[in-house]
């Protein structure tokens, strides 16, 4: 199977207008006559579902939550990118293009992540027609901050809620089609698998997360914009919905599954207080603008802090090692993501963090309360300080925050080519499902744009290539493969049903998230990774013996909404470790201690690592196969990261 | 790690919308201080699992006060006793050891339960799809900064937009009343310039979904601003009344069928 990533000719900045240009066209007057499925309905899903209903097509759209407008994407918090230079800094598409390139470690696709930078652009202008209140400066005109590493301001940003305003935006433009009548809504309602009709994708299978019942649904294609899988952690900053099923499940239909060993983790979220916790939550990386990170010089010191035989404003100043102002002198606090969190770690590895279960470090604003005044940081930041308080009842105010790495984002997913469409002819990914654009760092306010840019502006124009290929003959969902898809389906079903052992599914999920934060985490070994590939086998083997499951199948039933999505977690989980241990470098969030520099940084292995890892399933309990898509450079300089 | 506080819980259970529902009482051991109400659910619902019960079922999702799924009525308030707050964000530290609590759904006509504390506020959303947005093709947008909006509005205008579409507002109106949460929308949009066209139309037609669905009417009451988790003021639906008597008394020609066009 040769992996075609279908990337057109040409330099690269007219790479998509000719693509476009390229694309077959579907006659206006037959677009009605095409039925399109669109599993998810956050910023990718919601975006694709209005522009394709907008061009005339039949859109069928699926959630599992009561209402689009609820999808992960609300939670967003910091931002979005846009290269539109309103406060003329120098940027252009070129240079957003080249931040994101070596963001990503090199380890994403040039072409891709070009169409994202000039699209980008586009994305701002839609979304302020949409009615989006992004900041505004007096004048009127919008205002931009900077983030996470870049030196433009090119963030837009509504207040501490951008996912939010830019999802509300979306859901208000599907609802306007659901008003037309052109796209039909199904919510609480869950794809539980993909049918493939003589190898091509012809519809879905789904659970009514109300009833119970488990329906077919034909359509001429099948898009897939499913969110991320960061839940495999257990602990994460995602909501608790999020999960990998539907990408899984096609997965296993054959679509490959690409780079799932990397994950982004945030260096600035609330730490773990105990094992009663059900999520992590994220503090804006803006924190860090004024924010200083530091750890206690000695072990002994940190130790009198955790019995709280001392409070952190009598550690002195001597004692103090602000490490990431010592390490990483020009750029200080606002290192990137991946190289924050690293430290953190390594303090914490070494004794020296803070709060009472050590895992922390202190992110201190006395220093900037003292410069700005309490009042001019609680202007800028006063809603994350109250959330944060809320949650550890701690005053930030008056002693600094404790703050500890956590999942955040991941950048693995189904491979996709430059259409976005899987190996799979027929059936798409979008947004954070896909693998595409991001590498193997994606920095910070991305995603959104992603997400939107796949949804408005990528798949309305690659999927009309595709349909017009194929004609308008309807979808005959009494093809035997929809039943047969549809009693596997129901057999998963019950024997999930059927576990009446004597471990919640919950537990399962934990220990899960346990091995794969210690093994897969922030840093990972070949030994390690071993170890951890024979405890998630024990594991699962345990599962499918020991689990309970309550309730019923026709009714509303979280238990076994929930056994399912963890099933599919461990046998993920599964998965990201052999990506993991099958890719001997560093680079990004993917750290493995045997490749760094003498500095400690990730060292990248570009001869023999430059390349996109997708993976094909072969069967249950079997090694899957893994292929190579390789990455060519073009345009830029693989060079080593350096934030010294 | 585990906590020391015990607790009463009497919880609403009911089947599914067609059965009756009822008070049961559960305990809560062990709780901690830390965690979240929705954290010492989980609690709860652990320990039924193991003991063949069935988990009380909730709505919940980004457990951070903005998705708008958790919805539970608390000792007699939406989201609980804190004000500002969604129940996500409600910790166990704001009760007492040895408390009783009482956790009822939603309770209005136009939300009917799905299960226990489940309640189906699909209504909400039909409210918007009969016009709570702006009629914008995907593509050829203008550029963003051709539309000059103040900062004053611009914020105004978002502080209407952060309603999460919780619901409490219906829950905690003697009324079941809507207007806080209809209003809201209506208020976004029609304070920008982007919102202008089909300003009175969409009034209209959501003030028409929104009787129709069954919500009551408003009689000032004020509880809905005083529980509603993001502090969404009754100005919203006095500006929502304004617009709507300003199109039916003046703009007659605004009143036929919100299409929002193609
Ligand atoms: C706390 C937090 C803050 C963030 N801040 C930023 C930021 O500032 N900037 C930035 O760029 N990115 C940010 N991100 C990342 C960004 O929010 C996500 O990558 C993005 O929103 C993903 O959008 P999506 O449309 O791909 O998926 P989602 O929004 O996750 O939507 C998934 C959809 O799929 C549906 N679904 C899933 N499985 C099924 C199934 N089996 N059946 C039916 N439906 C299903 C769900 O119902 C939902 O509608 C943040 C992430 C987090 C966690
Ligand atoms: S107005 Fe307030 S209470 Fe009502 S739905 Fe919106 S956020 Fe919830
Ligand atoms: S769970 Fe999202 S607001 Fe409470």
């Amino acid at each position: 199977m040769s992996l075609d990533a279908k990337i057109p000719q040409g330099p690269l900045a007219e790479k998509w207008s000719k693509h476009k240009f390229n694309l077959k066209l579907v006659n206006p007057a037959n677009k009605r006559k095409y039925d399109v499925i669109i599993v998810g309905t956050g910023l990718a899903g919601a975006s694709a579902a209005a522009s394709l209903a907008e061009l005339g097509y039949n859109v069928k759209a699926f959630c599992f939550q009561d209402s689009p407008r609820r999808a992960h994407s609300i939670a967003a918090q910091g931002g979005i990118n846009g290269a539109k230079n309103y406060q003329n800094d120098g940027d252009s598409i070129y240079r957003l293009f080249y931040d994101t390139i070596k963001g990503g470690d090199y380890r994403a696709r040039e072409a891709n992540v070009y169409r994202l930078a000039e699209n980008s652009v586009n994305i701002i202008d839609q979304c302020v027609a949409q009615g989006v209140p992004f900041a505004r400066e007096y004048g009127g005109l919008l205002d931009n901050r900077s983030f996470g590493g870049s030196q433009v301001s090119r963030t837009f940003y509504a207040r501490g809620q951008t996912g939010q305003q830019l999802l509300l935006g979306a859901y208000s433009a599907l609802n306007r089609q659901i008003h037309l009548g052109k796209v039909k809504m199904y919510t609480r309602t869950e794809m539980l698998d993909v049918v493939v009709v003589d190898g091509q994708a012809k519809g879905i299978i789904t659970r009514n997360l109300k009833t119970g019942e488990i329906e077919s649904h034909g359509g001429h294609a099948v898009l897939l914009a499913t969110g991320g899988y960061g839940n495999v952690f257990y602990l994460s900053t995602n909501a608790i919905g999020s999960n990998v099923t539907a990408a899984w499940r096609a997965h296993k239909r054959g679509a490959f599954f690409a780079n799932p060993c990397y994950t982004q983790i945030h260096p600035t979220c609330i730490p773990v207080t105990g094992d009663h916790q059900s999520k992590l939550t994220l503090m804006s990386e803006s924190l860090r603008n004024d924010g200083r990170v530091w750890a206690p010089k000695t072990a002994e010191v940190a130790e009198k802090l955790r019995k709280k035989e001392i409070t952190a404003a009598q550690v002195k100043e001597d004692e103090r090692d602000y490490f990431l102002e010592r390490k990483y002198p020009s750029f200080g606090n606002l290192v990137p993501r991946d190289v924050a969190s690293r430290n953190a770690k390594e303090m914490t590895d070494e004794g020296k963090g803070v709060g009472t279960t050590g895992l922390a470090v202190y992110l201190d604003f006395a220093e900037a309360i003292q410069r700005l005044g309490e009042d001019t940081v609680r202007a800028k930041y006063g809603n994350l300080f109250d959330m944060y308080y809320q949650i550890t009842d701690e005053n930030p105010y008056k002693q600094p925050m404790r703050i500890y790495p956590a999942v955040h984002y991941t950048m693995g997913g189904l491979w996709v080519d430059y259409n976005l469409s899987t190996n799979v002819p027929g059936l798409y990914a979008m947004g954070e499902c896909n693998f595409s654009d991001h590498g193997a760092n994606r920095l910070g306010a991305s995603a959104l744009m992603q997400g939107l840019s796949d949804g408005y502006f990528v798949i309305p124009y690659t999927i009309g290539d595709y349909l017009a290929t194929i004609g308008p003959k309807a979808i005959d969902t009494s093809h035997p493969a929809f039943e047969k898809t549809k009693q596997e389906v129901i057999a998963y079903n019950n024997k999930l049903l059927a576990l009446k052992g004597n471990k919640t599914v919950v537990e399962y999920h934990r220990e899960l998230g346990h091995i794969i934060w210690e093994y897969c985490g922030m840093a990972r070994t070949e030994e390690g990774l071993i170890k951890a590939k024979g405890l998630i086998k024990a594991l699962k083997a345990d599962f499918w013996v020991n689990a309970i499951v309550t309730g019923e199948n026709d009714e509303v039933n979280a238990a076994l909404e929930r056994a399912g999505r963890v099933a599919d977690f461990i046998e993920l989980g599964e998965l990201m470790i052999d990506d993991a241990l099958m890719r001997r470098e560093s680079c990004g969030g993917h750290f493995r201690l045997e490749s760094q520099t003498p500095e400690g940084e990730a060292l990248r292995d570009d001869d023999n690592y430059a390349f996109v890892a997708a993976w094909e399933f072969k069967g249950e309990n079997q090694e899957e196969e893994l292929h190579k898509e390789e990455l060519i450079f073009e345009n830029v300089k693989l060079s080593q990261r350096s934030y010294k | 790690m585990s906590g020391n506080m015990n607790l009463t819980l009497k919880v609403w259970r009911q089947k599914n919308s067609q059965t009756a529902g009822k008070f049961v009482t559960y305990k809560a051991e062990g709780i901690s201080p830390d965690m979240s109400f929705l954290e010492m659910l989980d609690v709860v619902n652990e320990s039924l699992t193991k003991n063949n019960g069935e988990p009380i079922h909730f709505d919940h999702d980004c457990r951070e006060g903005i998705c708008g799924s958790c919805s539970l009525y608390i000792n007699g308030r939406p989201h609980g006793p804190k004000k500002a707050i969604t129940t996500c964000q409600l910790h166990m530290r704001t009760f007492s050891d040895g408390e009783t609590i009482t956790i009822e759904p939603w309770r209005a006509a136009a939300f009917p339960v799905v299960k226990d504390l489940g309640t189906d506020r699909s209504a909400f959303d039909r409210i918007q799809q009969a016009g709570g947005f702006i009629s914008v093709n995907t593509g050829a947008a203008q550029d963003a900064n051709a539309i000059l909006i103040p900062k004053v509005i611009a914020d105004e205008a978002f502080n209407s937009a952060t309603c999460i579409g919780c619901g409490a507002c219906v829950a905690a109106c003697k009324n079941a009343s809507a207007m806080l949460f209809t209003s809201a929308k209506i208020t976004q949009l029609g304070l920008l310039p982007q919102g202008q066209p089909e300003r009175y139309s969409r009034v209209q037609a959501m003030v028409a979904q929104m009787d129709e669905e069954g919500f009551g009417n408003c009689t000032n009451t004020g509880a809905c601003e005083a529980e509603c988790p993001k502090e969404i003021t009754l100005m919203n639906i006095g500006r929502m009344n304004n617009d709507y008597y300003s199109a039916k008394l003046f703009r007659e020609e605004h009143a036929h069928d919100h299409t929002g066009g193609e």
